[in-house]
């Protein structure tokens, strides 16, 4: 039964796919609902190190978020729309950083502020540093600089607001059916794991097992 | 002492606040409002009170000249080169190890020249620390002041390379007027010292 | 592989004032070492500790750190002690093979060893016997390695030192991603079985708390009177108050704290390892990244401690301008800190923003004269980076004769008399001055405690001791009293600043050429500086080559955390945020 509402599996006519009619109705409600959406984009009150900073200042009363009616940050995870992953996300708390992005609901956009929640910055080369959080979670909008100034926060929450103005209400991920996926929870092992990638870590461990048996001692 | 005097005291500089702000809109009134540009540096000075917003993306915070984001590479308008000798300074002395160089040969003796085959700045990896431009002896690479880079994307349109880096000596100019002055004036004294030694010559 | 061929110096022939007199006590046990301090053996370690605080009078420990002589094949642990009445330190060492890496643990003799021996087993992986609770601090337990021993190397491992060769002539692009054979930052140790992939770390971190044992001895403890259920709640590291990444562990016996156990390293960064790496200079910047908010005292902290193994001396200009800069810091940072410890008052936001708004006037200053306004990159050894113009010093007059003097004074007017705050702070969190000094509490915390003891007067740095200042001390020791020391700094600061920019001359900013890449000669350094968090330190080995050999921060707000637990005990739990908050830690600086 199910499959006979499903636009998609719907024995529809290609050419009747794209009816005039349902576009024009679904860009209207889209736009009021975008409208809506974007103005009211609360952030979580989320910050990990330096640009944590610059993010509260973003708050506070020079560059006033407010104006862009994303003042309430809110603590709890559940009542924030956008993540903002303010510093360097080290290997110890990347789980924890996974664990909230689940817990939010949706619709929920992540923004990555600083090179270091983009890319790993300056401390990339080290040990206990994840070289991008786009390694876990999806990610939005990227904020370069290191610190990005108030400002630059600022056109990034505007960029943002660009890509939901773009979003229909048909394709967006959270009224298909069924539940969106929460993603695994990395662990911490010897080093960090990514539990999605488990099955390739140990086939390539065995294999490297039976290369170098004699050697246990070194490490990949 | 009756109990929450001070209380009262306190909410009294937050009414001073509140209140303040209205002073201060109704003295705007009378220079054209609070939003003309040449308000601004007033606005955001020490002597600003009131309120202390500014409206960004409508108007923006004057940046120093010495303010430092990502770096770029001075085109040479004049003489329609790179001024970059790909001598690897900045390379060397950048903390986080983001900026990469291939230097340029001379396809016809094959011996190095002075010009840069790639140029790559990562700027998922810059530290905006301004090392490179402090360094660089050939005033070459600057630092600049857009900061405006967000982008959907970081693997393409944050790994900047030399077409993207590359930026007129007039933009340099504009956003350092001063260090543009003292590198016209060295340019200017290397000259003269140049003539003074043809014509000891001569 | 290995390090590079270490210099190393003669040890010193003869022992001078104290040293002679441990020398004279222990005998044979104590042997002078090179550059500077003696090497007590590990046999009377303990013993000669004790004499030290209590004989010789070097109450204070400030920092203890281990250093990796791979090639001589020992580590060496190095104490730094300090007199409460001022003066240079009492530097002793104490060394074990590496295939041993046992030395007896201080913590008997100063409980504010216990976070620093801590750090040195999880990154250096030498045992402390007898530490009450020896677990890894900043990494998690289970991590494999120790990251600091110089034959440990990280996933993305290119080279021991930088500058590296692949950036430079032919420096095509590559991800250090694409470099790694996991194509991400890992590795795994080959005999690891991911079959038995699960999180360890938080059942470490349960045992013994919660239940009627002594987590240092196992030992069950039955409680005298009725039995109440006791409850572990866990706070962070994602927190609205807990001021960055941090996590505490409390043990309540209905709302009353029984024990509270920091839990950090979510924000380990890995400064020391990367800081081995870069050439002395490259450090510059990742200074500022320590206390984020401070940027620019971290820096004058890092040079003075690079000048010292240098030699160099800045010329006047730049000490003004060095001073100038780091008394703005502490304004910037104590405002800050009251905004937030409002904050966790309750009071959300107001004070925070009124606050906010001074502070924001100040950084205008740093973005105008050092470039950010945050990561000020503005030191440099020998002076500093950039000069200032006339009217930067008129702006900066204007702010310290007329803006900040108001705005503390308001500040001071709209909360110090607040009788709900009053009945929040007073007599919260109290740390008793001998325990203060045990703990090697430092900074604000340390002289609410009536200790007036401060960097500035105590071992004058830069040119401190021209100016007229107070140092401010409170007596109580409690969360008031932490607040109401930092607006006497604040105003003791002001002072400075009008002394100083007065007195600031014309003239050079910067003492001979302007390197990238120096030799720095071989030695060791211990330098620091008064923080507005306390006492910040950089440790420095050198061995004659353009990187450092060990470089080692002692970070004020990481050590000013081991006595938490002590201000909390006994208090409810509403009480642990505005405790920690009192405390003022920033956690680029607590984890490094």
């Amino acid at each position: 039964m199910d499959e006979l509402h499903d636009l998609n599996t719907m024995p529809v006519p290609s050419e009747l796919r794209n009816n005039i009619f349902i576009t024009t109705i679904d860009r209207f409600v889209s736009y009021i609902y975008n409208w809506g959406r974007k103005r009211s984009v609360w952030p979580m009150m989320f910050g990990l190190a330096c640009c944590a900073i610059e993010m509260i200042c973003a708050a506070a009363s020079r560059f006033d978020i407010a104006r862009f009616g994303s003042e309430l940050m809110r603590p709890s995870p559940r009542q924030a729309d956008l993540m903002i992953v303010s510093g360097t996300v080290t290997k110890k708390m990347v789980p924890q950083i996974v664990r909230l992005y689940n817990q939010m609901s949706e619709p929920k956009y992540v923004i990555s502020m600083g090179a270091c929640a983009t890319g790993g910055g300056p401390f990339k080369e080290g040990y206990n540093v994840v070289s991008g959080i786009d390694k876990f979670i999806p990610v939005d909008v990227y904020v370069p600089g290191c610190p990005p100034r108030p400002e630059a926060l600022l056109h990034g929450l505007l960029k943002l607001y660009e890509k939901i103005e773009r979003q229909s209400v048909r394709s967006v991920p959270w009224y298909q059916r069924g539940e969106s996926e929460a993603i695994p929870v990395p662990i911490l092992g010897p080093d960090l794991i990514d539990p999605r990638r488990l099955p390739e870590i140990r086939a390539r461990l065995g294999e490297l097992q039976a290369q170098q048996g004699s050697s246990p001692e070194s490490s990949l | 002492m009756i109990y929450g005097i001070g209380i009262l005291k306190g909410l009294g500089v937050t009414l001073k606040h509140f209140i303040e702000s209205y002073i201060e809109d109704v003295r705007y009134l009378f220079e054209g409002g609070r939003y003309q540009p040449r308000h601004l540096p007033a606005r955001q000075g020490p002597r600003a009170r009131g309120i202390f917003t500014v409206q960004y993306p409508k108007e923006k915070l004057p940046l120093p000249e010495n303010f430092r984001y990502i770096p770029f590479l001075v085109y040479d308008t004049q003489e329609n080169k790179i001024k970059c000798t790909s001598c690897g300074i900045c390379a060397k002395v950048c903390p986080p190890q983001c900026i990469w160089i291939v230097r340029g040969t001379d396809p016809s003796t094959g011996r190095p020249r002075p010009e840069p085959e790639a140029f790559y700045i990562d700027a998922t990896i810059c530290m905006s620390c301004g090392f490179c431009a402090e360094f660089c002896p050939f005033d070459a690479i600057k630092m600049d002041h857009d900061y405006e880079l967000s982008s959907y994307e970081r693997y393409e349109s944050l790994l900047f390379d030399l077409p993207r880096l590359l930026k007129p000596d007039t933009y340099h100019a504009q956003i350092h007027p001063s260090d543009w002055a003292r590198e016209l004036a060295e340019k200017e004294a290397e000259k003269a010292k140049k003539r003074e030694k043809a014509a000891a010559r001569a | 592989m290995t390090a590079p061929a270490k210099a190393k110096a003669a040890p010193l022939a003869e022992l001078k004032g104290d040293l002679a007199v441990l020398k004279e006590k222990f005998g044979d046990a104590v042997q002078p070492a090179e550059y500077e301090g003696v090497v007590i053996a590990n046999g009377v370690l303990v013993e000669a500790a004790r004499f030290i605080r209590d004989e010789l009078g070097y109450q204070y420990l400030s920092s203890l750190t281990a250093v990796d002589y791979i090639q001589e094949g020992y580590f060496e642990v190095v104490y730094h002690a300090y007199r409460l009445e001022g003066g240079g330190p009492l530097v002793f060492k104490a060394r074990t093979p590496r295939g041993v890496a046992t030395i007896p643990s201080l913590v008997s003799v100063w409980p504010g060893a216990d976070f620093q021996e801590r750090e040195a087993w999880d990154l250096m992986g030498i045992r402390f016997a007898g530490h009450p609770n020896l677990k890894r601090i900043l990494l998690w337990e289970g991590f494999h390695g120790h990251p600091l021993r110089k034959d440990w190397k990280e996933p993305y491992y290119e080279e021991e030192h930088k500058p590296f060769s692949s950036r430079w002539p032919s420096g095509h692009h590559i991800r250090a991603e694409d470099r790694v054979f996991w194509h991400d930052n890992v590795q795994y140790p080959l005999d690891w079985d991911p079959d038995q992939a699960e999180d360890t770390s938080d059942e470490w971190l349960y045992i013994g708390m919660g239940q009627f044992a002594r987590a240092e001895t196992g030992e069950r403890v039955e409680p005298k009177s009725l039995r109440t259920e006791r409850l572990v709640v866990n706070m962070g590291p994602q927190h609205p108050s807990t001021h960055g990444v941090f996590r505490m562990v409390v043990t309540l016996d209905g709302e009353t704290i029984v024990r509270l156990e920091p839990v950090m390293g979510y924000l380990h960064r890995n400064h020391e390892k990367i800081g081995e790496r870069n050439m002395y200079l490259q450090n510059m910047p990742y200074t500022d990244r320590l206390d984020y908010i401070c940027s620019m005292s971290n820096n004058l902290g890092y040079a003075i401690a690079v000048e010292k193994l240098l030699g160099i001396k800045p010329p006047e200009r730049a000490e003004y301008l060095r001073v100038i800069m780091a008394e703005f810091t502490r304004i910037v940072n104590h405002l800050w800190a009251i905004g937030f410890l409002l904050n966790d008052l309750g009071a959300f936001f107001t004070p925070a923003l009124y606050a906010i708004e001074e502070r924001e006037l100040i950084l205008d200053l740093f973005e105008e004269a050092a470039g950010s306004r945050m990561m000020c990159n503005y030191m440099r050894f020998g002076g500093v980076a950039y000069d200032v113009s006339d009217d930067w010093i008129a702006r900066a007059k204007e702010l310290v004769y007329n803006r900040l003097p108001r705005a503390i004074e308001e500040l001071d007017r709209y909360l110090t008399h607040n009788e709900l705050i009053q009945s929040r702070c007073q007599g919260v969190g109290v740390l008793p001055p001998d325990l203060a000094v045990a703990y090697s509490t430092a900074g604000p915390v340390l002289r609410a405690s009536g200790i007036p003891y401060d960097v500035r007067r105590a071992e004058p740095y830069s040119i401190y001791d021209r100016f007229d200042f107070d140092v401010a001390v409170r007596y109580n020791g409690d969360v008031y009293d932490r607040y109401l020391i930092r607006i006497d700094e604040m105003w003791q600061s002001l002072r400075i600043l009008r002394q100083a920019l007065e007195q600031i001359p014309r003239g050079e900013i910067q003492a001979g050429k302007k390197q990238y890449m120096m030799r720095v000669p071989a030695g060791q350094a211990y330098g620091r500086v008064e923080n507005p968090k306390g006492e910040l330190g950089f440790y420095l080995v050198s061995d004659g080559s353009p990187n450092p050999y060990r470089y080692h921060i002692r970070a004020p707000s990481f050590i000013n955390l081991t006595a938490l637990n002590e201000m909390c005990k006994g208090h409810k739990v509403a009480d642990v945020v505005v405790i920690l908050g009192s405390i003022d830690i920033v956690l680029g600086e607590v984890d490094r």
